[in-house]
């Protein structure tokens, strides 16, 4: 598999120092307590944007936008990863990137 | 059929952006639950209902086409156009729910003037600037849209001398107490929910309900409470002084188990999977459900028809306190 990467990527998506996502040490806990069963797990979808690989996220926009944001995970990580609100960062990505939208 | 996420997302941005809302209500709707109170406008505290009760029963109305589309209720709606939606608010076409639908929402803030007045709580109401808070639209990443919707909130609170905002849902608590001090410069507004209003000033305690309730009911935590603004004792102190026997569901408290609702606007049929899980959780422990948040309730009683009973918490409240 090849892949461009954007390997700024996870610095743009930490506008407000709230994205965390390199503070996943990939337990698994938020996929095994997600009520969702959201088919992607969360600790692959960050690694995607740690690594760059923007065209995989992008193809997640599904996945990303079933996310309840319910916190469920986030209760339960045992490293702290602001779970819900890095989902929602890339949310704001994808509408700005993918959507076209944002300004209106 | 496929549901085109962006331009669902698009609408209800732009509906936000030109209209107020995600879902545009006519002021009439929106206030019909002040009619009677005797509410000073504004004021140092206001009751702040961010339009979500009022809301519901068009959302119900939109679901129910969904149903019938079997797929999104925005699916309909996107059909149309947002391009035709940014000159004619199509939402109005799609949902018109009856007076008595729309009057039994209503009264969850009405319950709430009560039980602050009886709490002897001095506030007043915003009228037709009660807006939206863009929960929703935030929960989507139109994060632009909502810092500016956000500042007109900011500008009403100023305008009417708002310190303290009392809210009723979790999703407008949220917003105005934690997401608006992140995106709003000189935001200082004391925001806090009803309930916990009401069990500061003791209402918790024993010896404040004149009428005591019985009976078990089972309690849904709405997520938003509980993980985002930590309200997870005051609703059980406050039903447990009415004289309400509290049963737990297997996933309770801080680890309360979502309802599905925040997904309901882009994937329905994933959100009535969730609700079904949820409602076999909470009719294990007993058939009478609280609810606090009105998307729980929306979602959670539609998904259990006739085999539970869904009853806000404002109703065994008023019940015991203010009636």
């Amino acid at each position: 598999m090849t892949a461009l990467v954007n390997p700024g990527l996870a610095t743009e998506l930490n506008r407000f120092d709230e994205f965390n996502a390199d503070a996943c040490m990939n337990c698994g806990v938020c996929s095994a307590i997600c009520p969702m069963g959201v088919d992607v797990e969360v600790r692959k979808l960050f690694r995607y944007v740690l690594l760059g690989m923007e065209e995989q996220v992008r193809a997640q926009t599904e996945n990303v936008f079933s996310c309840l944001l319910c916190k469920m995970c986030e209760e339960n990580c045992p490293a702290g990863v602001h779970i819900a609100e890095n989902v929602r960062t890339l949310r704001h990505h994808i509408v700005l990137t993918t959507f076209g939208l944002g300004e209106g | 059929m496929p549901l085109p996420t962006g331009e669902v997302i698009g609408i209800l941005g732009d509906n936000l952006r030109l209209r107020n809302s995600v879902l545009p209500l006519p002021t009439k709707v929106a206030t019909k639950w002040t009619e009677g109170l005797g509410l000073p406008h504004g004021g140092r505290t206001v009751l702040y209902t961010g339009l979500m009760y009022q809301l519901i029963p068009y959302i119900e109305g939109l679901v129910k086409a969904q149903i019938k589309m079997g797929d999104s209720w925005m699916g309909k709606y996107t059909g149309l156009g947002r391009k035709v939606n940014r000159y004619v608010n199509v939402s109005a076409f799609m949902a018109r729910p009856s007076a008595e639908e729309r009057a039994r929402y209503d009264q969850v803030p009405i319950n709430v003037v009560h039980l602050l007045r009886k709490a002897g709580v001095q506030f007043g109401a915003l009228y037709e600037d009660d807006l939206y808070s863009g929960a929703l639209a935030y929960d989507l990443g139109l994060d632009e849209i909502v810092v500016e919707h956000a500042k007109k909130v900011h500008a009403v609170f100023k305008k009417r001398g708002v310190k303290t905002v009392i809210t009723i849902d979790p999703h407008t608590t949220t917003m105005l107490r934690s997401v608006y001090p992140k995106i709003l410069k000189g935001y200082d507004i004391e925001v806090k929910s009803y309930l916990e209003v009401l069990a500061e000033k003791g209402f918790g305690s024993n010896g404040h309900s004149p009428r005591q309730l019985s009976g078990d009911v089972v309690i849904h935590d709405s997520c938003v409470f509980a993980r985002y603004e930590g309200v997870v004792d005051e609703p059980r102190e406050l039903l447990a002084a009415a004289g309400v026997t509290i049963r737990d569901p297997e996933y309770t408290g801080r680890q309360t188990w979502c309802c599905g609702g925040p997904v309901e606007s882009l994937y329905p049929i994933k959100a009535a999977a969730n609700a079904a899980n949820r409602v076999a959780q909470l009719r294990a422990a007993a058939p009478d459900c609280v609810t606090m948040c009105p998307m729980c309730f929306v979602n959670l009683s539609t998904a259990a028809g006739d085999t539970m009973r869904f009853k806000d918490i404002s109703q065994y409240l008023r019940e015991a306190y203010a009636s």
